[in-house]
């Protein structure tokens, strides 16, 4: 049996893990959301631990000694561990080893204890990584073969990576179709679509997890909803703002304040934690040496589905035929009989629940969704939509797929944190070679 | 009435605050990029986490503060130059997603574990590792100094040696923008923002010009990095996206292509917030909306501001409508 553990990363339970909170400092993202909040007099030191399968680690004992502490905490059972402390300094923190499920240890370059550094107003994350492994009568642990920080390549985790490059692809793809046909009909860069990607994800968690519907029913209802807001986004803001003839630049720096309202108002109602949409531990399935939940294939499945009825409505319907005429020349569009306002109104709508969808799935493969999923996701939209050519729709499907195979892919060679950065810098190089992207045309773009 | 003066008292402190200085220095970066040149820079923040990192990152490994200074300074035109070889002689939106990917590549690479020996990590660095040699310039002395109503300390971080160095840089750099601004330099730039093509037909090679206006804005940026982290702490995110946008807010409410539109922004916007903040705090009851959702509340506020302002008043509270076409080259 090929035993691919996905390393588990202990990520920091907030974004800006720590930011001075002080009247004065104009904090970044929201910081605290955790039982502990770092205020003048209190400082916080915080984690999440991990199994190596991704799920949280309940009830992990971790001591901690330092300043006038001497305590045990135990993770949450969404494997959090936070401990508020008065006074600033080291602290050794101690991981009680025999409180790690079996199968599982604490990596071998983890340092155990750890010493980390409290200041007062402050967050202080520290990563304690669990990953695949056993442990010995005699207290020594055996790491399992390849589930360390694993730079090794093997074609096993090649695959692996490779699936869940298609399959992020496939999701971005759903996203960024929707910002790639609002740019093609109407010039916007809507900085706000990944909030609308966050929306879809948190309305199911609503509606699945706290109002315990249906999961399919959920996800439908959140779509509709999502649906809706573009219609009135349009027919509130948008429209309107088109009327009063402001230019593409101001647009889309509205489209920042609403971005920026929006994240916040998420956090306001819902807090800055992760939450998961299905409650249930995923069935994983098998393919060969692929290990993926049976969720994600179902999702994969239905991405496939949406994104091809996107591109037949496209090529092959009136409504399409429009729909791209207006990309191409607005004016032209509608000196030819096309109600050009009717279908920007439709390419929001559909934008905003494509968004929703992918937002629904994402919250369902990547097991959970918070605030900031969707911020996370905008730059590698841009990124796809670019390399693919700016405001053509398939250019955004190929665009998606490339840099969902890139972001996962990069993991086989670099840490984690260099995921992201990699897929951008390659946008960055293409933008040198061929500024139009691979579907552009040359006169979009000077 | 004690939170409502507590509430004032606040927003007095945080209009004096170096971190105020360091927004309004980086808004007057970003003035010569959109204001004047009508480049659309969404990287500010990023040049602020290079000039961070440049300086912060020499003074540890022992090289005198002019050096590391420059070191800053020089990161930043580099970080520039790789930014606008590339997009420069595209549309305005590829500016937009290159220097935001970007910004996001240095947070990213800065917060990475790999690095914790040198950036620190997501933990990043902390004040006093970088500080002294900045702290032993001060000719302030010790003790404790009180004008009007506002009392520090003479040179501890926060003190009123930060206060004075950063708010002369605030004032050198806004003497600096209105001079350049008047010059022949300038009005080419402007020109660039008004009619790229009219300026072209004038024999100036724009695309140069805009460079030296992306550098020029870039290096700005960096010195407002190094006020920004001096008297606090160096973080990676601290410097992210939102920060950048906090930027913008700070300009577009001050007012785009004025002098003392980004200062007097970067004052306001602080002052919102807080307002905001200590009012919902005040009257709103704590079971509709507790501690933490006052602080959300404001931002929302300030994100919705950040819309009313572009689409009402998109010259800000001191710029000239006339001026101000305010659209991409």
């Amino acid at each position: 049996m090929i035993m691919l553990v996905m390393v588990a990363i202990v990520t920091m339970v907030t974004l800006g893990s720590s930011s001075a909170r002080a009247d004065t400092t104009p904090g970044p993202v929201g910081t605290a959301a955790t039982t502990c909040a770092s205020d003048a007099t209190t400082g916080c030191l915080q984690g999440t631990i991990k199994l190596p399968n991704g799920d949280p680690a309940v009830g992990i004992k971790l001591e901690i000694k330092g300043g006038d502490l001497d305590t045990t905490i135990a993770t949450g059972d969404d494997g959090k561990w936070s401990q508020a402390i008065t006074v600033a300094g080291p602290y050794t923190i101690t991981v009680d080893t025999s409180s790690i499920p079996d199968g599982a240890v604490l990596d071998s370059a983890t340092k155990n204890p750890a010493t980390v550094t409290g200041a007062l107003n402050k967050n202080v994350g520290y990563v304690f990584k669990v990953v695949g492994g056993t442990t010995a009568a005699d207290g020594t642990t055996t790491q399992t073969p390849g589930t360390d920080t694993g730079t090794g390549i093997t074609f096993d985790r090649f695959l692996q990576q490779f699936a869940s490059g298609i399959r992020l692809g496939l999701l971005l793809a759903l996203a960024a179709v929707g910002l790639s046909l609002i740019f093609g009909t109407t010039g916007l860069s809507n900085f706000a679509h990944g909030e609308q990607v966050t929306l879809g994800g948190l309305l199911a968690y609503l509606f699945a997890n706290v109002l315990g519907l249906n999961l399919i029913l959920a996800a439908v209802i959140s779509v509709v909803i999502c649906a809706a807001t573009g219609y009135f986004q349009d027919a509130l803001i948008w429209k309107p703002l088109r009327r009063r003839g402001l230019g593409t630049t101001q647009l889309m720096i509205v489209t920042i304040g609403l971005s920026i309202a929006l994240q916040y108002s998420y956090q306001y109602f819902l807090g800055a934690s992760t939450v998961r949409i299905d409650r249930a531990n995923p069935v994983t399935v098998d393919l060969g040496p692929i290990t993926l939940s049976a969720q994600s294939l179902i999702s994969m499945g239905i991405a496939v589905i949406v994104i091809a009825l996107v591109g037949w409505v496209l090529v092959k319907t009136r409504v399409g035929r429009a729909t791209r005429a207006v990309s191409d020349n607005p004016a032209l569009a509608a000196a030819s009989g096309i109600d050009v306002d009717r279908i920007i109104r439709l390419v929001w709508t559909s934008a905003t629940a494509l968004a929703g969808l992918s937002g629904v799935l994402l919250g369902l493969v990547l097991n959970g969704v918070n605030w900031q999923t969707g911020l996370q996701l905008l730059l590698l939209m841009f990124a796809a939509i670019t390399l693919g050519g700016l405001g053509t729709a398939f250019g955004a499907l190929a665009g998606a797929m490339i840099i969902g195979l890139v972001v996962e892919l990069t993991n086989l060679v670099l840490p984690g944190d260099f995921k992201y950065a990699t897929a951008l810098l390659i946008l960055i190089l293409v933008l040198l070679v061929r500024p139009q992207g691979i579907f552009g045309r040359r006169e979009r773009i000077g | 009435m004690d939170q409502l003066l507590q509430t004032l008292n606040a927003i007095l402190n945080s209009a004096i605050s170096p971190q105020t200085a360091a927004l309004a220095i980086a808004a007057i970066g970003l003035n010569i990029h959109f204001g004047y040149t009508g480049l659309l820079n969404l990287g500010q923040a990023g040049f602020m986490l290079i000039g961070a990192y440049g300086f912060a990152i020499s003074i540890i490994g022992g090289l005198p503060i002019i050096l590391a200074i420059i070191i800053a300074l020089v990161a930043a035109l580099i970080f520039a130059l790789i930014l606008g070889i590339p997009t420069l002689k595209l549309r305005g939106d590829y500016l937009a997603i290159v220097t935001l990917s970007a910004a996001e590549i240095v947070r990213m690479i800065g917060r990475s574990s790999i690095l914790t020996d040198i950036t620190g990590g997501s933990n990043g660095l902390t004040g006093n590792q970088y500080r002294s040699p900045f702290t032993s310039l001060s000719f302030f002395g010790d003790g404790h100094i009180t004008v009007g109503p506002w009392s520090y300390d003479a040179t501890g971080s926060n003190g009123w040696w930060f206060i004075a160095t950063a708010w002369f840089v605030v004032g050198v750099l806004c003497l600096f923008v209105w001079a350049i601004m008047r010059s022949p330099w300038g009005r080419v730039l402007r020109g660039i923002r008004e009619d790229e093509d009219a300026v072209r037909s004038l024999g100036k090679n724009v695309y140069s010009y805009k460079m030296q206006a992306l550098i020029l804005g870039g290096v700005i940026g960096a010195v407002a990095g190094i006020v920004y982290i001096l008297p606090a702490s160096l973080q990676a995110d601290s410097m992210g996206r939102s920060m950048t946008y906090f930027i913008f807010t700070a300009l577009l409410l001050g007012g785009a292509a004025t002098v003392f539109g980004p200062v007097l922004g970067a004052i306001v916007f602080f002052a919102i917030r807080l307002f905001v903040q200590g009012i919902a705090g005040q009257f709103i009851p704590s079971s509709i909306m507790n501690g933490q959702q006052t602080e959300q509340f404001a931002w929302i506020i300030i994100g919705i501001t950040l819309m009313l302002v572009v689409i009402f008043r998109p010259q800000g509270i001191l710029g000239n409508k006339k001026e101000l076409s305010f659209d991409v080259k």
